[in-house]
């Protein structure tokens, strides 16, 4: 059964992860459409960038499914790359590749996992690079660039791939005030352009702005959710309204 | 439920990091799973922080040699010489001169000194970067086998291995019709880098293991393959990190080298010996030697400034 | 007492069933004197562990000196002895220096008026030495500043300051890297060898020059010297975790 645009293009379902003996995910679902930017938040340890890393396959679940485009992740005959294709991440800590040109880090992959040909994917690099606003880095390591410019260049790499779905893991959490902004920026820029986020973060005004849909999970389980609008000003769990208190 | 069949390829690389137990100890960090098969790790976590690498200890520089030293040394020289000199027969050639005369010989044999750090270093660091690979593959076996054979290496005594590959190497060996002659200086050779091996194997594990978590996950988010993760992201970063132990692990083996004179390699201990027998004066018993020590030093001791200064540019990031 | 002549002479029945000959086990004579040979490399290794910690951190306490003279030499020292083959260091201790230290024996011949043992432990607790204080002295430069100037508020002296809290700081920074270098020490003991110490790999040699044993002897040796190095290996990891402080990374 062939995926079709009004399913959701992830779909978590009851997914229960524990580590050891911490639960972390306790029975977490929900759905993310096409061209939704959906924001999650809540206190730190609700398992929020876990349950980004199982949508990756980065980690996997004990019980549950969670699909991608129709495809069960968490299935053992996967096919990794075809995944990877759509779906791309971003990191709390950039984890660029510090030996590699900003240029390079986001030539590689498509270079070696896609095998696409040299020339059009530096054209489409240099591209990405000036929508990140970026483009007299091309030639700068890393280590040369600061907290935000080098966010911005993991999510050119991310993009790079050319995925239909994107996750950000708390990106802007350890920038500088100054540079946090220039990263939100550039991904309400992405959401514009109608590309569907997943987005994990603790910056509220952002979330408010941007998302669709906002999900608050607490312990493993999503609390409540609801368009900004409604969540911010009239949420319903109790537990929403403390954690919204001591935040805002 | 979580069984072998379910567990993700993609998941791998993170099993492996619980690093392979440093002198017994456990990370703390890393649950371990009942059947002992898999490792996790909070994805969200940062690692536990890495093993410093085995590095020559110096956190910082040493400082440097300065002309006070210089002018120490020459002073110890001169009178060693002076010393040597005074205690010299009238009739016998001058202390110096002697030292002068026998220096070609014995430059011939530190060149064999020198040529054997080379060949060891060589032959070790080539077999020590496949041994460290396997040291973190992903099959048990293959990891166990690796961690055997580094551990038995690393400890054994430099002059044990000599011995051992001296006395029970075969002198030639005979591959169908071609005889390839085992000098005893290229068993030495190969009883040396056999502990190069397993110490170039230890830095590669610890180098690896140095890499933060993250360089492993971005690599895994962007669909690489273990392989080429392996080659494009972690090991031209290790490069890096293990060039100052590398060169380190080179000083000491050249150091290490006059050893081979216990097992009968000519080199410049044994040559010193014998043309100590041959002048048969005591008086040159202290300025050969350290004339001896003198030629290590000026060999070794650039190498650890440049050691140093290597330390001090990659930690400065 | 145990009798532990079945055990022997089962040894004994393997060499005569299957050729493999350790007379170290079967036979009195080499049984005792490779075993004088263990307790002489045990005797080597546990002194110059001593010496070279003690060597260490007296030497790190030195190189903070006020007197530049002291720097020097200790400086001199270090870079000498680090830089320099061990092996060529002892035979300049045995045969240079010991030429000139000589006593004569009541029978009127020249005896040497310091030991090989001694000058194996002198020489190996040297080059050690040297080795302990570079760690010591980068560890405690690890220290903060800040915790030593704590200290100096406080009123601590120079010395008190370094013995009650520099010290031991510094120790449990400095404590994998020494680890390191007490097992490359204990290994280093077998170059005692060439100046004729009977520790283990010398006795061992006598033996098989005389059984002609050298594959069983070389294995056994092996063996030993690795099970050896290992436990202390073993020591050392649990020695460092027990000294671990917890919650603590020096920046």
């Amino acid at each position: 059964m062939a995926w079709t645009p009004d399913q959701p293009l992830i779909r978590i379902s009851d997914v229960h992860l524990s580590f050891g003996p911490v639960q972390v995910l306790n029975g977490i679902s929900l759905d993310v459409m096409k061209g939704d930017v959906i924001c999650i938040i809540g206190p730190s340890g609700a398992g929020k960038s876990t349950l980004l890393r199982c949508v990756n396959a980065l980690v996997p679940i004990d019980r549950g499914s969670i699909l991608v485009e129709g495809q069960e992740v968490h299935d053992a005959k996967l096919d990794k790359l075809a995944l990877r294709r759509k779906v791309g991440m971003v990191f709390q800590q950039y984890n660029l590749f510090p030996h590699r040109t900003a240029l390079d880090n986001i030539m590689m992959a498509p270079i070696h996992v896609l095998k696409r040909p040299r020339g059009e994917v530096e054209q489409e690099a240099r591209a990405l690079m000036r929508k990140v606003r970026l483009e007299d880095k091309e030639a700068s390591y890393p280590g040369e660039l600061s907290g935000g410019q080098q966010q911005r260049v993991a999510i050119a790499r991310s993009l790079a791939m050319q995925p239909d779905v994107m996750l950000f893991d708390e990106v802007t959490a350890a920038l500088d005030p100054e540079t946090v902004k220039e990263v939100l920026v550039t991904i309400r820029e992405l959401a514009e352009e109608g590309m569907t986020c997943m987005i994990v973060t603790h910056e509220m005004g952002f979330a408010r702005e941007i998302a669709d849909e906002i999900y608050f999970t607490d312990r493993g389980i999503v609390v409540e959710h609801g368009p900004p609008a409604e969540f911010f000003t009239s949420s319903r769990d109790p537990r929403t309204r403390q954690f919204l208190s001591q935040i805002l | 439920m979580i069984t072998n069949a379910t567990d993700l390829p993609v998941l791998k690389p993170f099993r492996l990091f619980s690093p392979l137990p440093a002198c017994g100890e456990r990370s703390p960090r890393v649950a371990r799973r009942v059947r002992g098969i898999f490792h996790w790790r909070r994805a969200t976590e940062s690692p536990p922080h890495p093993d410093p690498l085995p590095a020559s200890g110096e956190r910082e520089s040493a400082p440097p040699l300065t002309t006070t030293h210089a002018w120490l040394l020459i002073a110890a020289l001169v009178l060693a010489v002076g010393i040597g000199q005074a205690a010299a027969a009238p009739a016998a050639p001058s202390v110096l001169a002697t030292l002068i005369k026998w220096t070609p010989l014995l430059a011939q044999g530190f060149a064999l000194n020198i040529a054997m750090s080379f060949l060891a270093m060589g032959i070790g660091t080539a077999l020590g970067f496949a041994l460290g690979l396997a040291l973190i593959s992903l099959h048990r076996p293959v990891r166990g086998v690796a961690w055997f054979l580094t551990e038995f290496f690393r400890n054994a005594p430099w002059l044990v291995l000599l011995f051992y590959c001296m006395l029970l190497l075969p002198f030639e060996l005979r591959i169908g019709d071609t005889i390839i002659p085992l000098p005893g200086w290229m068993k030495s050779t190969l009883g040396l880098s056999l502990a190069v091996m397993a110490n170039v194997a230890e830095l590669v594990r610890g180098a690896v293991n140095s890499i933060p978590f993250g360089q492993w996950e971005a690599s895994e988010a962007l669909a690489f393959t273990r392989m080429q993760t392996l080659r494009m992201v972690i090991l031209p970063q290790c490069i890096k990190r293990m060039t100052p132990p590398w060169m380190n692990l080179y000083a000491i083996l050249t150091v290490g080298t006059p050893l081979t004179s216990v097992v009968g390699v000519s080199e410049a201990m044994t040559l010193t010996g014998d043309i100590l027998a041959a002048e048969n004066r005591s008086e040159l018993l202290v300025p050969m030697y350290l004339y001896l020590l003198l030629w290590f030093f000026l060999y070794c001791y650039p190498i650890a400034r440049f050691t140093v200064s290597l330390e001090r540019r990659f930690q400065v990031r | 007492m145990i009798n532990f002549t079945p055990l022997w002479d089962w040894f004994r029945t393997l060499h005569e069933s299957t050729g493999v000959n350790l007379t170290i086990f079967y036979d009195p004579f080499d049984r005792a004197r490779f075993f004088h040979g263990f307790l002489t490399s045990l005797r080597l290794m546990a002194l110059c562990l001593v010496a070279s910690v003690v060597i260490g951190v007296v030497g790190a306490w030195i190189q903070r000196s006020r007197v530049a003279l002291l720097r020097a030499l200790t400086q001199g020292y270090v870079q000498f002895f680090r830089n320099t083959p061990p092996l060529v260091q002892l035979y300049f201790f045995y045969f240079a220096l010991g030429s000139y230290l000589k006593l004569t024996s009541p029978t009127g011949l020249p005896v040497p008026a310091v030991s090989n043992f001694t000058w194996a432990a002198i020489g190996l607790s040297l080059y050690a030495g040297a080795f302990n204080i570079e760690i010591f002295r980068a560890g405690i430069e690890a220290v903060p500043r800040e915790t030593i100037e704590a200290a100096e508020a406080l009123g601590y002296s120079r010395l008190k300051a370094y013995v009650y809290i520099i010290l031991p700081l510094a120790f449990r920074i400095s404590l994998p890297a020494l680890n390191n270098n007490l097992v490359n020490l204990v290994k280093t003991t077998t170059i005692a060898y060439a100046i004729a110490v009977p520790e283990m790999l010398y006795v061992a040699n006598q033996i098989w020059s005389d059984e002609l044993n050298v594959p069983e002897m070389m294995n056994v040796l092996l063996i030993i010297y690795v099970s050896l190095v290992g436990l202390l290996v073993l020591i050392m990891g649990r020695w460092e975790r027990a000294m671990r402080v917890p919650g603590y990374s020096p920046s």
